[in-house]
């Protein structure tokens, strides 16, 4: 072929859809001979032929390409199952709450009279193992009263509807059984459930009897349905602060995940586009080509993602992840936030391509790194952390109080200062490994790889850092405004750990529940008594609208009982009688007039501001003695007229109340649920509570539960992605690692030189997270005001969860490895 | 095969240092239509470079490569890419081809990254193949066939477009005496038949024998082979 | 190879006595196979009477004739015709060529060029070969391939004689 006119065959002949293309434009005379001939803008076609030879190449490229490909779309995939989890966790609170509000029981202030529509309901709520169930004795008024959402109909007196999660607990727990007697008839639907691991029941009860007007009688509320009004509670802005934090460190290693995800098998790529550029591939065309690659990677990964999410929400029902569980179809994906990620996920799978294309020219006779042999530079990587701080730093000290802050500045603020942690890693791990030499031949083999490519490691050890470094600075804040959301009781469990109180009771029953109690498995000691109020003698003969009721409590117990709360000596027989003063903190100045021995007080105090009934006066014997008070187990200060028994006709108190506080044997873990058994045969009033000496603010509880959850998942979530990016690397190694086998590299040290591998940077990225979680935890800390505080235990235990799971990726990729070094390896393009 | 007046490809006093290391010191060559030209020289002479030079590849520091009376530096890379895929073709030692695609599809490759449809492209790609005698290994992948038919797959993508120049570093330098004489009578054929003219860096008389005319560079220094005696 | 042409351009050098060009004849070129004087005295006297050389001057004394023999324009261009003419390339050449490189060199004359003749020639028949085994049958190239594998093995030692010039200049000329 002489001649200048291409054959018909030629791809550069005219029938050609993209004359841009055609290379003799110049030649024949046909362009402009000015200029130069314009760039070719590709149509839509040339477009679409591109990108799907680019997934022609993700798609293809038998076994090994489908093993890359299904790496990338399998990290992808988790990646967006994560972020729809968190994009379907505001759905599920609402629908969680709703449900809540719905079956919610409180907040029924007015009084009803009976009707046909009307039930009588009372709490009968208990713990066992640490799990709480949450029971509702009914007993409805009459035919038309309306059942609890997700029941048929009222349970029948002596039967009970179950949570579905209860049913199985009770089935397995014959002691938990024996509390909760009632016979099952059913159980409970979604409706009435917050979660399937739900622990609830609705027992039919004929032992209910209405509050009268005084509450003095009666031991349960009146209702005509259930529901209550959401009532949100206001937060705050340290909450906030929190709530954005734990949000930005849970999802930030999703997305660097997700970025090394999509950048799985680069080198191979590039070295298959530089084949591609030999054949006459453009710029632009490899450009579209490597983004074909990585859409179709994406793409496929988006729907996996979906599938993933899909399969784990079925899961979701049997799983509960620190206390929270779902059904589900709570777990509904925010639509709007479902685009997005369908959206931005394959975006930023094109983008961080381009961006990585962008560092490396690839020319047909091969790739150049335009970096390579230029040192990375630190300043840059600097800049993004120190601008993560200019954003936080005006609000140091200003997160208290009520103030409202600007959630987004700390968002934007955080994430930089997290990215800068990134950022500066692999100009960390560049500059340590460079100085690195000598050694053993796993190490230089190690150390060798390290400098000539340590991007792809620092890439794979940025989701931990970037996670570790997030945790240690949440735990560090966490620790830090730990007392304003954790209140110390006073209590002291040293001396009791549980009470057990009953309302509405007698003296006689308290003895009678008291023997009980002793006589009950596990229990080393007990002591109760019974609480009570009077008021001022003169109460019944007040009028006008200032009148007031002082409040004076009256506490009758024997001996033992009292000297738990007060300092009572040996002065105590039966028939004494004490007097305790209120504490004077207190600013209690009108009790103290009538806690006076030999004054009558009237012990018809009732709960409502009129009085009603006849005075029972009573007057606090002559010479009864003032002693201190004395901090209950339960950390209180009781005060008021104490007396034994004897010294008092208890059958005239105004609803005497009992409190049993008992001290377990420590060495018998279900004494607890022992004495719950025996509480719970008290009445319907009966409560057991556990005495702890702190106690915590739900919804912080809540949160942390949050964070511990999502830290769990984004952990495990690095934990596969690390496993796959080692697999990769493996992979692209396959023929070195043969080579050097069928040199006589002995197996072990190839195992020792791929740990070293990684360890190197995990180690690098471990201290830059250290250093990273520490300063911004210091930040954080700053922002709320605080001193700074050093949590060293959450630093080494994050550090070591980091280097756990690192460690663990190793051993798993082993296998693999051994399998790889068959010198069958050798033979691969 | 006699030489067309007009000469294809002509360089003309190329340099090009790469760092410290002068590969180029003053090369030239001349490519005429249809005419294979042996490049001979030592080891790291810079008979690659010339060669990476000519296809456009790499950019000389000074000195120019005319195309059919066009400078090549002056060109975009997009239609240098272009001249690549319609009008040059390569050959290499080894590893030029995609290891994803299957044999059929690598040498189907330029085609279709010319626009041409895959069914079009694959079915010319097949005649090829069939032509350099390797029909039977269209759908492996190059990682699973021999080295020896891995380059006659080479071939058959450099020619499949009907290039006016092949381009080919060592085209049998991985291969044995039989099975590189093989590629050598194939790709001269096949160069011939199509009127391609190659260029061939070769380190092997033999396979320098089957060119018409030898070039002989040394330390950057051409030398055509044809006007010492 | 021709010692005629060895002789004269051993002689480029400077006039010589019959015996001393033995002499150097025999340090350069016979390792194995010294000349015999009698195969000098008749080359030169062929050579004297083709007017490649004539005689300088008689040494008077005894013994046989002492002629110093210096060379002519004549045998200056014979010399170098014969140095820029490639051998037709057969087996085992390479001593003949080798006393053509280092006579090239003791003349002061492009040895590489000489190297290059003979390189281009060499790949000539190897062309010409290699043409006519593709169009002959099996038994034409056998033969012909044994012929290239010589020729391959000439224009190797050609191609490393030139990649070592400078090193041989060094050591003829010492
Ligand atoms: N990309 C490069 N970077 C640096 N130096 C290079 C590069 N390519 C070639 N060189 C140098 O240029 C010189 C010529 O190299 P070239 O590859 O052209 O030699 P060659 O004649 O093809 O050698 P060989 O026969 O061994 O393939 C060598 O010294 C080589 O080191
Ligand atoms: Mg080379």
């Amino acid at each position: 072929m002489t001649s200048a006119s291409p054959s018909p065959s030629s791809p550069s002949s005219p029938s050609s859809h993209s004359p841009s293309y055609e290379p003799f434009a110049g030649f024949d005379g046909t362009r402009d001979p000015g200029g130069r001939p314009p760039e070719p803008s590709a149509d839509l076609r040339t477009w679409l032929r591109d990108l799907l030879l680019g997934a022609r190449f993700a798609a293809g490229g038998g076994r090994e390409g489908w093993l890359r490909t299904a790496l990338t779309a399998v990290g992808v995939a988790l990646g967006v199952a994560m972020l729809l989890l968190a994009a379907a966790v505001p759905a599920m609170m609402d629908a969680r709450d709703q449900r809540r509000v719905a079956r919610d029981t409180l907040s029924m202030g007015e009084q009803i009279k009976p009707g046909p529509d009307t039930f009588l309901l009372d709490s009968a709520d208990t713990t066992y193992h640490g799990d709480d169930i949450s029971g509702v004795l009914l007993q409805p008024e009459g035919r038309a009263a309306q059942p609890p959402p997700g029941l048929a109909a009222m349970p029948r007196p002596g039967q009970m509807v179950v949570s579905p999660a209860l049913k199985k607990l009770l089935a397995s727990s014959p002691l938990l059984r024996e509390r909760i007697p009632y016979e099952i008839t059913g159980t409970i639907g979604k409706a009435g459930l917050i979660g399937p691991a739900d622990l609830y029941y609705y027992a039919g009860s004929d032992k209910l009897v209405a509050y009268d007007a005084t509450r003095e009688h009666g031991n349960a509320d009146r209702a005509r349905g259930f529901g209550a009004h959401s009532n949100s509670d206001v937060r705050g802005p340290v909450f906030n602060l929190l709530l954005v934090t734990v949000l930005v460190v849970l999802l930030l290693p999703v997305a660097v995940f997700i970025a090394t995800a999509v950048r799985l098998g680069g080198e191979r790529r590039d070295r298959r586009l530089a084949a591609l550029r030999l054949v006459g591939a453009d710029i632009r065309m490899t450009r579209r080509i490597a983004a074909g690659e990585a859409l179709f990677g994406a793409l496929l990964g988006l729907l996996l993602g979906a599938v993933f999410f899909l399969v784990a929400r079925q899961f979701a029902a049997g799983i509960t992840i620190r206390d929270i569980s779902a059904f589900p179809s709570d777990l509904m994906p925010d639509t709007a936030l479902t685009v997005l990620i369908a959206v931005s996920v394959p975006m930023a799978a094109v983008a961080v391509t381009m961006i990585s294309l962008r560092r490396t020219v690839i020319e047909p006779l091969g790739v150049f790194r335009q970096g390579l042999g230029r040192r990375r530079r630190v300043w840059w990587r600097l800049l993004i952390p120190v601008a993560g701080l200019a954003l936080l730093a005006p609000m140091f000290g200003a997160v208290k109080g009520d103030a409202s802050i600007n959630q987004y500045q700390i968002a934007a603020g955080t994430v930089l200062l997290l990215i800068g942690v990134t950022a500066l890693l692999p100009w960390l791990v560049e500059t340590v490994v460079g100085r690195l030499s000598g050694g053993p031949v796993a190490w230089q083999l190690a150390t060798r790889r390290l400098q000539l490519n340590s991007n792809a490691s620092a890439r794979m050890v940025s989701g931990v850092t970037v996670a570790v470094a997030g945790a240690i600075a949440l735990q560090m804040l966490f620790s830090a405004v730990d007392q304003d959301f954790v209140f110390d009781t006073g209590a002291d469990p040293a001396r009791a750990q549980v009470m057990v109180s009953t309302d509405g009771t007698t003296v006689g029953q308290t003895a009678h529940d008291l023997r009980l109690i002793s006589a009950t498995k596990g229990v080393r000691e007990s002591s109760g008594y019974l609480r009570s109020q009077a008021t001022r003698p003169d109460a019944s003969t007040l009028t006008g609208d200032d009148r007031t009721f002082p409040y004076l409590p009256v506490i009758v117990g024997d001996c033992t009982g009292l000297r738990e709360l007060a300092a009572i000596g040996a002065g105590c027989k039966p028939g004494s009688t004490f007097l305790v003063q209120p504490p004077a903190d207190d600013g209690n100045d009108e009790s103290p007039k009538y806690l006076k021995a030999g004054h009558r007080i009237d012990l018809n105090a009732g709960y409502s501001e009129k009085y009603t009934g006849a005075p029972r006066l009573w007057t606090i014997p002559a010479g009864t003695p003032t002693v201190a008070t004395r901090v209950d187990p339960t950390g209180s200060r009781q005060w008021g007229v104490f007396a034994t028994p004897e010294a008092i006709d208890s059958s005239r108190l105004f609803d005497p109340g009992s409190q049993i506080m008992i001290g377990l044997d420590p060495h018998l873990p279900d004494a607890v649920e022992y004495v719950r058994n025996t509480a719970a045969g008290f009445g319907v009033n009966t409560y057991v509570m556990n005495i702890s000496s702190t106690q915590t603010k739900a919804s912080y509880t809540q949160l942390r539960r949050g964070l511990f959850a999502g830290a769990t998942l984004t952990m495990v979530l690095i934990g596969a992605s690390l496993l796959v990016t080692m697999l990769e690397q493996l992979r692209d190694r396959r023929k070195l690692l043969a080579v050097l086998v069928a040199f006589g590299t002995r197996r072990s040290a190839l195992a020792w030189s791929v740990l070293w591998q990684t360890t190197i940077p995990v180690v690098l990225g471990l201290v830059l997270a250290c250093a990273g979680g520490i300063g911004l935890g210091a930040v954080l800390i700053a922002m709320v005001g605080r001193a700074f505080q050093m949590d060293w235990g959450s630093v080494a235990l994050m550090s070591a969860v980091g280097a756990g799971v690192v460690l663990a990726v190793t051993l798993l990729s082993l296998p693999p490895l051994w399998r790889l070094m068959r010198p069958d390896g050798l033979h691969t393009e | 095969m006699t030489a067309a007046p007009e000469p294809l490809l002509v360089a003309t006093d190329l340099h090009k240092v790469y760092g410290h290391t002068p590969a180029l010191d003053g090369a030239e060559l001349t490519v005429r239509a249809g005419e294979v030209v042996a490049v001979m020289g030592p080891s790291g002479s810079g008979k690659s470079t010339l060669l990476h030079c000519l296809a456009g590849i790499v950019t000389p520091d000074s000195g120019e490569v005319r195309y059919r009376g066009r400078q090549l530096s002056a060109m975009s890379d997009g239609e240098r890419s272009a001249l690549r895929r319609t009008d040059f073709g390569f050959v290499f030692q080894f590893g030029q081809l995609v290891p994803e695609l299957t044999c059929l599809e690598n040498v189907a490759m330029p085609m279709r990254l010319g626009g041409r449809k895959r069914k079009e492209a694959e079915a010319q790609a097949a005649t090829w193949l069939e032509r350099l005698e390797v029909a039977d290994i269209a759908d492996q992948r190059p990682g699973e066939v021999s080295g020896g038919q891995g380059q006659r797959v080479a071939v058959a993508r450099a020619l499949v477009g009907e290039p006016r120049v092949v381009f080919a570093d060592e085209p049998t330098g991985a291969l044995d005496s039989l099975n590189g004489e093989r590629v050598m009578r194939l790709l001269t054929e096949a160069a011939h038949d199509t009127g391609a003219a190659v260029v061939l860096v070769t380190h092997e008389p033999r396979v320098a024998a089957y060119s018409d005319r030898e070039i002989v560079v040394r330390d950057g220094k051409s030398r055509d082979m044809e006007r010492v005696s | 190879m021709s010692i005629g042409h060895t002789l004269l351009g051993l002689l480029e050098s400077g006039p010589r006595h019959g015996y001393d060009l033995k002499r150097a004849f025999d340090e350069r070129f016979g390792h194995d196979r010294p000349l015999a004087y009698g195969q000098v005295y008749s080359t030169m006297a062929r050579l004297l009477k083709n007017g490649l050389v004539e005689v300088d001057g008689i040494e008077p004394g005894g013994g046989p004739e002492r002629k110093r023999y210096a060379i002519t324009d004549a045998g200056v261009t014979d010399v170098e015709s014969w140095l820029a003419q490639p051998e037709k390339p057969e087996p085992y050449l390479q001593t003949t060529l080798y006393t053509k490189v280092v006579l090239a060199i003791l003349t002061g004359r492009p040895a590489a060029d000489l190297l290059d003749t003979q390189r281009a020639e060499h790949l000539r028949l190897m062309r010409e070969l290699t043409r006519r085994k593709s169009g002959g049958d099996l038994a034409d190239q056998l033969i012909c391939d044994h012929a290239l594998f010589h020729l391959e093995a000439d224009l190797r030692w050609l191609e490393l004689t030139a990649a070592r010039l400078d090193q041989l200049a060094a050591e003829v000329t010492r």
